[in-house]
This record gives C-alpha cells, structure tokens and sequence, in this order.
C-alpha cells in the first residue's frame, strides 16, 4: 500500500473525492474572478453543487440498485 | 500587449481597473510549463499561486498514491497510455515521463528509481495492478485531472477571467449604434 493513503478513504472511497472537489472548485472559481473574496464565495458555492450532485445521483444508483 | 477591464463584481476594491495580461501567448505558455507562472508573469500574484497550490498539488498526489507509477507515456501495442495526453497537460512536472520511455525503450535504465518509467512487458504492467490496485487508478484520475484543470489555468492566463469577456461583450454592444442611426 503507498503511503500517501488518506486515512479516511481507507474506511470509504469517497472520501478521496473531496481533495478533487476542492481543487476542481477553486479552479473553475479563479477562471471566472479576478479578487480572492469572489472565488472563495463561488468555490464554496460550486463544492456543495458537486457534493450535492454526486450525493443525489449516487441515492438514486442506490434505489436502482434496490430493484436488482 | 493585451488589457482587458475588470468588471466591479470582480474587483470590488479597484471598480473598473484595468488587467495587464501583458503577452498572454507567453503567459499560457509560462502557465503550461510551471502551473500558475503565467499568472506570476503577468502580477497576478494571488490567483497564480492558488493555481500553483491547486494543480500541483492534485498532480503530486496522484503521482505519490500510485507509486510513480501512474504518470507515463507508452505507445506500445498493448498499453497505448491515453491518460498521459491530459497529464501532460501539466506541463514540466510531466515531461520527464518523456525522458524515462526514450531511456527504456533505447534499452537503457530509467532515472529517479523508475518513477514515470514505462512498463516493459504486459507483465509488469499486471504486476502494478496486482500491488497497486485501486492506487493505480486513483493516481491516474488525480493526474489527469490536475492536467485538465491547468488547460483552464492556461486559457485564464491567456484571455482573462471568463467574467472579462462578458463585460466587453456589453461594453461593445452598448457602444453600438443602433440599426436605424438614432
């Protein structure tokens, strides 16, 4: 096992997301600002969009997967 | 040299100041290289180092959850690694994976304990997944990922922020005259 392992990820994958959104949020902010306080609103607000996204598609895999 | 205006939403503290891309094809090509060095090139102190922390620290990550072993370019007939067109998108951090295939493939021993180097054999690449598994991918989704975010940095580096762009679009359609000459 490497040693960069996120410990948490250990107990669940998804955890290993997280760092992704993070960057992926600050990111896409910074293309669309110029001043820190507008990208660090916008980032926070695009990193719950994704978190919220991903919850709501992995609930409705989930129910899909009740059917199988 | 290109200036572009920066609307007031963006820049609370300097409504309507002008942003000094400087080259911008000098900028993006700085912002390949080195992610961020396109913003530090053009006094975009802040937004370069957040690029800079972001993508490299993305790509550093994937890199050290696979070992060294996600991020390398091969055009073998049975690993023709796609990924490595977005990680390279990275820039330098990236281009020694060049490096380690010419030294491989020319039959000589690859550098930095192999870290980059390409497999040899189909049997070495099983060997990485056997003992990497979920690693492997995950540092190559990593990577990739920190290459397409820096393809954003570049172009932001280039043009603008995006918000730029729509604020000249106005500015120009509202300094129009109107069809009919009134």
């Amino acid at each position: 096992m490497p040693s960069f392992v996120l410990p948490l990820a250990e107990i669940n994958l998804m955890w290993y997301s997280v760092p992704l959104i993070v960057a992926i949020s600050l990111v896409y902010s910074a293309t669309r600002h110029e001043a820190m306080g507008p990208i660090l609103s916008h980032a926070v607000r695009l990193g719950l969009m994704i978190a919220a996204f991903m919850a709501v598609i992995m609930g409705v895999l989930w129910l899909v997967s009740l059917q199988l | 040299m290109s200036k572009a205006a920066v609307s007031a939403s963006s820049a609370p503290e300097q409504p309507d100041a002008v942003l000094e891309l400087k080259d911008p094809v000098v900028a993006a090509v700085l912002g390949w290289l080195i992610p961020g060095l396109g913003h530090l090139y053009q006094g975009r102190t802040a937004k370069g180092l957040l690029f800079m922390v972001c993508v490299l620290s993305t790509f550093c990550y994937g890199l050290f959850l696979s070992d060294g072993r996600a991020v390398y370019a091969s055009w073998a007939d049975w690993d023709y690694r796609l990924p490595y067109f977005c990680q390279v998108g990275v820039g330098l951090p990236a281009l020694p994976a060049l490096l380690q295939t010419y030294l491989v493939r020319g039959g000589k021993a690859p550098l930095m304990g192999g870290m980059m180097a390409p497999p040899v054999t189909p049997a070495e690449l099983n060997e990485w997944y056997r003992t990497l598994h979920r690693y492997f991918d995950l540092g190559t989704v990593y990577t990739m990922i920190a290459g397409l975010l820096n393809v954003l940095a570049m172009y932001d580096a280039w043009g603008g922020p995006v918000q730029l762009d729509e604020q000249e679009e106005k500015k120009r359609t509202g300094q129009q005259p109107s069809p009919s000459g009134t």
